[in-house]
């Protein structure tokens, strides 16, 4: 049988019985909005995706080249000393295929699996990467260690997001 | 004699309506750069940290996770309280009576300027299934309180007006304080309603801003500090959640906050004893109720109390000489952490321009917001 939402644990009172009145129920929706500052290093990180660009940050003292860009080293607890831009390209850390969307619902026949991954991106000290998703790539093809490159939006479409990058392909050859 | 606690470390941002320039992140690096300079330690000097975070304020699920970059608390033991400062406080201290940790970081921050939503949020407290379906605005809560607080005849309502000119201007002598202000008993009669008696100036503006603070045992103290201030009580209590048979004009869990906080100071007699005060005025009325519930004015009082002048800087027992939440801005769960700096820099004698002279014994109090009665006491001395 297929589970037409991703459920874990025992039976929970089922969506109809509720839209049907036949329990008693009370529905409010939260109105929570936010709008983080980012600050200087992932304002300036997200200022170079709208350009195309990667920026990362290096700490002097444990020589790292860190991305996402970081004002101070967590590690080193000082102050990170310069911006660096690292390559649009890098190796495949980790990935799952995904067979539900972000909300759990599973995605319909014919629909392809989401594809996250962790990039660590050339350029950046290892074990430095990204978390972004995988594209024009058969899922069963996809291997830890894999060169992939970013594919960007065009340039009037960015507005200063991850998702600028809209995915990483293999590099091929 | 039960060991005390030290604050030995001190580091904070100023208190500002907005804070553009930095995320959380840059917020906290910078109070904790400052708190670990002051002590002479790195963060491989800390046994513990205990952060203040909750994940409604910050938008985050589990925002205890995002708190330890910028505390230098990677790979370090670490945990989050979700209440006040004061509570994360307190915390630190049975950590450092346990004998097993010397040295403790504790910290609060507060990015109300990236809550977009704050009247929802308040609401989103009350209970789901009794409360929230009326649609009612959260500070009605403060507005029933006020009414039988003013009705019983605890103050006038002219007196909760002066708390707001008293805070507002003890906020100007206040460089960290970002809402100080010369105004008049008038000016806050005649602000909007907002659920009366309930007015716009009697309500506490938002702030951002990040304190941190480095404690640390007796025994090590000498070593960290050569002014160090000691932690010698601290209590906490709350009262039922349910809106419909709370106590609607005391504060009954700051009175057993406070009276917890001064069995472990072995203070016998509050009014005598305390030098200064800093409680929470997040409601002009709040300031009043509060020092009633902590013994420092008899019932109906605090209020002729602070008429008379009593509460002012040059008073008998000055009260929020920062400015309090109503002058530096209410800072959600950092709220606590403005009290006790405070109260730091007025025991160490470093408060400037409104500086109590004397200053011995101070006392920080705590209240989680409306619509909660959750309350939190600290006793300091120099
Ligand atoms: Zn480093």
């Amino acid at each position: 049988m297929e589970l037409e939402k991703f459920e874990l644990g025992a039976t929970p009172l089922k969506d109809s019985a509720i839209k049907e009145g036949k329990v008693l129920t009370v529905a409010k929706k939260p109105n929570l909005k936010y709008a983080w500052d980012n600050g200087p290093a992932i304002g300036r990180y997200l200022a170079e995706l709208k350009e195309g660009r990667i920026i990362a940050r290096k700490c002097n003292k444990c020589r790292r080249i860190m991305i996402p860009p970081r004002m101070f080293c967590e590690l080193c607890w000082r102050p990170t000393d310069e911006w660096v831009y690292v390559e649009d390209t890098g190796t495949v850390n980790t990935f799952s295929i995904c067979y539900v969307n972000w909300d759990a619902s599973r995605i319909k026949k014919g629909e392809k699996p989401h594809l996250p991954a962790v990039i660590e991106i050339d350029g950046a000290s290892p074990g430095m990467g990204i978390l972004h998703v995988l594209g024009e790539v058969e899922p069963e093809k996809i291997k830890i260690g894999m060169k992939v490159r970013a594919v960007w939006k065009k340039p009037e479409e960015r507005e200063g997001s991850i998702t600028d990058i809209l995915y990483f392909k293999p590099v091929r050859g | 004699m039960r060991e005390r606690v030290a604050i030995a470390g001190l580091g904070y941002t100023a208190f500002t309506s907005v804070s553009p320039g930095s995320s959380y992140r840059e917020l906290t690096y910078e109070a904790a750069v400052k708190a670990y300079q002051e002590a002479g330690i790195e963060p491989k000097d800390v046994d513990s940290f205990v952060c203040t975070s909750e994940d409604m304020l910050e938008g985050y699920s589990i925002s205890d996770e995002y708190c330890n970059d910028q505390l230098g608390a990677v790979l370090k033991p670490a945990q989050t309280i979700p209440g006040d400062f004061l509570h994360s406080l307190a915390v630190g201290v049975m950590h450092i009576l346990t004998e097993k940790f010397d040295i403790v970081v504790v910290q609060a921050l507060s990015k109300a300027s990236n809550m977009k939503t704050i009247p929802d949020l308040l609401n989103f407290a009350f209970d789901p299934v009794l409360n929230r379906p009326l649609d009612v605005t959260a500070y009605a809560v403060a507005g029933l309180e006020m009414n039988r607080f003013l009705v019983e005849g605890r103050a006038t309502r002219e007196q909760c007006a002066a708390v707001v000119v008293k805070n507002k201007g003890n906020a100007l002598r206040n460089p960290l304080a970002g809402y100080g202000a010369a105004i008049t008993v008038d000016h806050v009669l005649d602000s909007e309603p907002v659920a009366e008696p309930v007015r716009m100036l009697d309500i506490a503006p938002y702030a951002d801003g990040a304190v941190v603070m480095v404690l640390c045992s007796e025994k090590l103290a000498p070593s960290l500090t050569d002014k160090p201030v000691w932690i010698n009580g601290i209590g906490w209590a709350s009262d039922s959640p349910t809106i419909e048979s709370r106590d609607w004009s005391d504060a009954v869990a700051v009175r057993l906050a406070g009276d917890m906080a001064y069995r472990m100071a072995g203070i016998a007699c509050p009014s005598k004893e305390i030098d200064l005060a800093e409680v929470n005025d997040e409601i002009s009325f709040k300031e009043l109720q509060h020092l009633e519930a902590l013994r420092l004015f008899e019932p109906g009082q605090a209020g002729k109390a602070t008429e008379d002048g009593k509460t002012s800087l040059d008073g008998t027992l000055p009260v929020n000489v920062s400015g309090g939440g109503l002058g530096v801005g209410h800072l959600f769960e950092c709220s606590g952490a403005q009290k006790v700096l405070e109260l730091v820099l007025q025991l160490r004698g470093e408060a400037g321009s409104r500086q109590v002279p004397g200053a011995g014994v101070g006392l920080a109090q705590a209240w989680r917001g409306i619509p909660t009665t959750s309350a939190a006491v600290a006793i300091l001395s120099a």
